[in-house]
């Protein structure tokens, strides 16, 4: 069974706000009937991309963090925004163990774990403020299907 | 999450529990940095097996710490993580400088 679907959600760029955000994307996929093991992926990812925005997007203030979810057939496509400050070079901050916080023992892994736990990953500067996180992922499910059922 | 420490033999045993992001690393951090000031060791071995959930802020979190303890010649292992957080220790290369123990 295939599921078109689509959802929005807007939070306060807050870290206690992660743990929401990843459960509720989570939540939303299960239509689609994935594995734990592509849930915990999609999680993970989803994670990275809001922890990103708390902690480089809004240094100046407050600021919202804008997650859409689409189901298409059985891909997931996640688009995270924010309209913060931005990134002023997208090669290098995607490059593995970059960070420009390396005294406040950041890994410098975001946006590795990122394209390693997705299919696909990229990053646009938007139009407006801040930047947006685009992934993707096929969600191959359980097999195990019942015939005739 | 939860975070609970036992002295054994000369070695800090830590059980992590729980979902270690960037909400509660702040958090793990400053009762980590707390436990490890304890004294009567020189090894510390951090059980894995309840953590349900890590991101690449653990990881940073991970390696502060270590640093804090090689300063002090003091050796960190890690067990029982689950295939998640496995994945990422093997992604990061964590295991090089936190070796994974039975």
């Amino acid at each position: 069974m295939s599921e078109n679907n689509e959802m929005t959600l807007i939070v306060k760029a807050e870290s206690v706000n992660e743990s929401f955000v990843r459960s509720t994307v989570a939540a939303f996929c299960v239509p689609l009937n994935p594995t734990l093991d592509e849930i915990t992926d999609i999680k993970t990812a989803v994670s990275e991309a809001v922890t990103n925005c708390v902690v480089h997007a809004y240094p100046f203030g407050d600021g919202e963090i804008i997650i859409n979810v689409k189901l298409v057939h059985n891909e997931v496509i996640v688009k995270i925004s924010d309209k913060g400050v931005g990134i002023v070079d997208i090669n290098k901050a995607i490059e593995p163990f970059y960070t420009t916080k390396p005294n406040e023992e950041r890994s410098g892994m975001g946006f590795t774990v990122m394209e390693s736990f997705m299919d696909t990953m990229k990053v646009t500067q938007n139009k407006g403020k801040g930047i947006t996180v685009h992934m993707t992922k096929k969600i191959e499910g359980d097999k195990l299907k019942i015939v005739g059922g | 999450m939860k975070i609970d420490s036992r002295l054994y033999n000369g070695v800090l045993y830590v059980n992590l529990s729980g979902e270690l992001d960037e909400y509660n690393a702040s958090l793990a951090k400053d009762k980590l940095d707390e436990m490890f000031q304890k004294s009567g060791f020189n090894q510390i071995v951090i059980d894995l097996s309840e953590l349900d959930f890590m991101d690449s802020t653990g990881i940073g979190m991970l390696i502060g710490r270590y640093k804090k303890m090689k300063v002090v010649n003091k050796k960190m292992y890690v067990c029982n993580p689950s295939k998640h957080v496995d994945r990422i220790f093997k992604m990061t290369g964590l295991y090089e400088i936190m070796p994974l123990i039975a």
